[in-house]
């Protein structure tokens, strides 16, 4: 099967006043379509700068380097989308109103946003919101695209009474499921899903990742799943892709990434999860912190915190090393380390 | 409530504590009868030396009202916490400030608990100050440091005159645990204290936690919505539902050993760091409830489902307890432990 989405080489920097933030340098992936692929790591790793660079949401000062590309059904949406930067070589700029682009978001690629409490709009009501976003972009009438909306609340378990209700009057995993709704009212090919179920209560959470599931079953819809939360990502995505600081640290099958870690972060990552199944094993914490991403260290950026770091680390960038067919992992020992590193459980 | 034959000392024991918020208040008092928002409705516990406490539920369960009528920060309605023979709900003046001194609270998100405008040093000192301990600035000074360091905070003279804002989040919540050990407290509640953190920082702060209870044996209340990280911090657990302790016992006794349908699906819920792993899931119907209009009997009912017409919606079931130190508040515990459905739920 041909692959649906294809990001190569996707570099993309913010400028600030002292210079730049190197939010996510080099990241590659590939999606297929109907597969869920999640992309893990802690704040201000640049999962959720890499996942909004795909529909190019980004805020105002991002630049996008000019080699990156993320080709989605055969086009290249970053050529689409941007323009080459008068005042920095080498860069793109993100053409806002671009009307291309337009057609792909929520058509092709929908989202979910984080924090989907605050996704609507408190002044109109949740129906009429996603309405709207059809109207937008089917030749419907607002009859048809409210049979669209009542579907959609069948769909994802909304009494249809509630079409007609403000966002205040839904409780928190209602707006979350009504957010689902409004991502699949335009049977898009990918979704991509921000921290979907992070502010939600476990109960909730399990309900709406269970109907995310099923309803990614029924249309076959592609998704990235963004995350910080491993376990989440164990229970949904078949590829798994560790970010961090703006690296792609490794990627693979979920099963590859937790049964056959090849990265010294991904390790202490899983490490640092308690469970509730099986023994209960002692934490072990990351020493230190996330590197500054405006002055990233060289080498290697995870080598002050690694443990198994030695002098190459500190000097070199580790190139990204194939160890099984389609498990990637950028270490410099990713090979020696293979099967020594213990990973979940 | 605990385990009877346990003979570490007690320090606090909470006997039949109720909060009541009551609705229309001002204008509309008069109004009809008056509405109440049962948040805490009749808990009872003991809290022993040394002993950490996981309290869990969904939001809305009463966990955080619990944490905030042990540190008096709120009044209880009805009942009582006992803490060195007296009663805390009767404390007022010098008392109260001693109490103040003996119990700490660690709050949930470090970047709103610290005062953006102090230094570290004059957060941690500030209760050492209301409370006039220590002779000279520098024994203060010296208290601090210690504080910090027991925090994990190393060298602390680095970090005396910091700002918050030049913290990354878990330094921060260090330092709201350096202030709340700077007073050598007897009990320390703990409001979510990790869930604001990182995963990476996480642990390391959970782990501060333990080390200080093995070191100093303060007890501690843990609320958390997170029952993994529960397991990971609690000698026993209490499960909350609407105002209630629905399943009180030893932490792997009600992970594993569970006895009340509420716990069993919160467990069933939450998602496992291994992508081997399937689990059984226990479906609960709708929405929790409005803590105003309670159901009749069992609160769980509407949305249990294993409830009996007759049964569950007539009569609220007491806590008793199935096994040693293992109470549980369902009309069929002893059957629903008979069956072992835990075992078959978990490991479908």
């Amino acid at each position: 099967m041909a692959d649906l989405l294809t990001v190569k080489n996707l570099s993309v920097h913010y400028k600030i006043q002292s210079g730049w933030v190197y939010a996510v340098d080099d990241v590659n992936f590939s999606l297929k379509p109907g597969e869920t692929m999640g992309l893990v790591g802690e704040s201000g790793c640049g999962k959720t700068t890499t996942g909004y660079a795909v529909t190019q949401l980004l805020a105002n000062n991002a630049y996008v380097k000019a080699d990156s590309k993320v080709i989605f059904d055969g086009k290249d949406l970053i050529k689409m989308g941007t323009y080459p930067s008068k005042d920095y070589e080498g860069y793109r700029k993100i053409d806002e109103f671009n009307a291309d682009m337009r057609k792909y978001r929520w058509k092709r690629i929908s989202m979910i946003f984080q924090g989907a409490m605050n996704a609507f709009n408190p002044v109109y009501k949740v129906g009429d919101q996603i309405i709207e976003a059809i109207l937008a972009h089917e030749n419907m009438t607002e009859q048809e695209a409210r049979k669209r909306v009542e579907e959609l609340y069948d769909l994802v378990g909304i009494p249809k009474d509630r079409i007609d209700n403000y966002p205040h009057e839904y409780s928190g995993g209602m707006k979350q499921r009504a957010m689902i709704a409004m991502s699949m009212a335009l049977n898009p090919d990918l979704i991509i899903a921000d921290e979907p179920t992070t502010a939600l209560d476990v109960v909730t959470q399990d309900r709406i990742l269970g109907k995310m599931v099923e309803l990614q079953k029924k249309e076959n819809v592609a998704m990235i799943l963004i995350t910080h939360d491993v376990s989440v990502v164990a229970e949904m995505a078949h590829k798994m892709s560790v970010m961090y600081a703006g690296h792609l640290v490794e990627k693979g099958t979920a099963r590859e990434i937790f049964k056959e870690t090849a990265h010294p972060y991904t390790e202490a990552l899983l490490k640092a999860f308690p469970s509730i199944k099986g023994e209960k094993k002692k934490l072990r914490a990351i020493p230190g912190s996330p590197p500054d991403l405006a002055n990233p260290p060289k080498g290697c950026r995870f080598a002050p915190r690694c443990p198994y770091a030695k002098d190459i680390c500190l000097e070199k960038e580790p190139p990204v090393v194939e160890i099984s067919p389609g498990h990637f992992s950028k270490c410099h020992f990713a090979e020696e380390l293979y099967g020594e590193l213990s990973g979940g459980e | 409530m605990a385990d009877e034959n346990d003979n570490r000392r007690v320090v606090i024991e909470v006997k039949n504590l109720k909060k009541y918020f009551e609705l229309h208040t001002g204008m509309f008092k008069f109004m009809g009868e008056p509405l109440y928002v049962k948040a805490v409705d009749g808990i009872s516990f003991k809290l022993h030396e040394g002993e950490i406490i996981g309290l869990v539920g969904e939001s809305g369960c009463g966990k955080t009202t619990t944490g905030r009528l042990l540190t008096r920060l709120e009044d209880p309605t009805a009942g009582s916490v006992i803490f060195e023979g007296k009663d805390i709900a009767k404390l007022s003046g010098k008392d109260l400030k001693d109490y103040r001194r003996n119990v700490q609270m660690i709050f949930q998100d470090p970047y709103e608990s610290l005062n953006p405008r102090f230094t570290v040093q004059k957060t941690v000192m500030e209760p050492l100050i209301i409370h006039g301990i220590g002779e000279t600035y520098d024994d203060k000074v010296e208290m601090v440091i210690k504080a910090l360091e027991d925090a994990g905070l190393r060298p602390a003279e680095e970090y005396l005159s910091r700002f918050p804002h030049e913290m990354s989040g878990g330094q921060r919540q260090r330092v709201a645990i350096a202030r709340a050990l700077v007073l050598r407290p007897k009990f320390i509640v703990a409001d979510e204290p990790v869930s604001m953190l990182d995963v990476s920082i996480r642990a390391g702060v959970m782990n501060l936690m333990l080390d200080l209870r093995d070191r100093y044996k303060i007890p501690y209340i843990f609320v958390t919505h997170d029952i993994a990280v529960a397991r990971y911090m609690s000698d026993r657990i209490a499960v909350m539902y609407l105002g209630k302790i629905v399943e009180i016992g030893e932490t792997d006794e009600v992970i594993f050993n569970h006895a009340h349908p509420y716990t069993k699906a919160l467990i069933s819920a939450v998602p496992v760091p291994d992508p081997d792993h399937k689990h059984g899931r226990v479906e609960i119907k709708g929405e929790i409830p409005s803590p105003i209009n309670l159901p009749k009997g069992c609160r769980f009912w509407p949305r249990c489902p294993y409830a009996q017409k007759g049964i569950c919606d007539v009569k609220e079931p007491p806590l008793k307890e199935v096994s040693p130190g293992h109470f549980v508040a369902c009309h069929f515990a002893e059957k629903f432990l008979e069956e072992d459905v835990t075992e078959k739920t978990m490991e479908v």
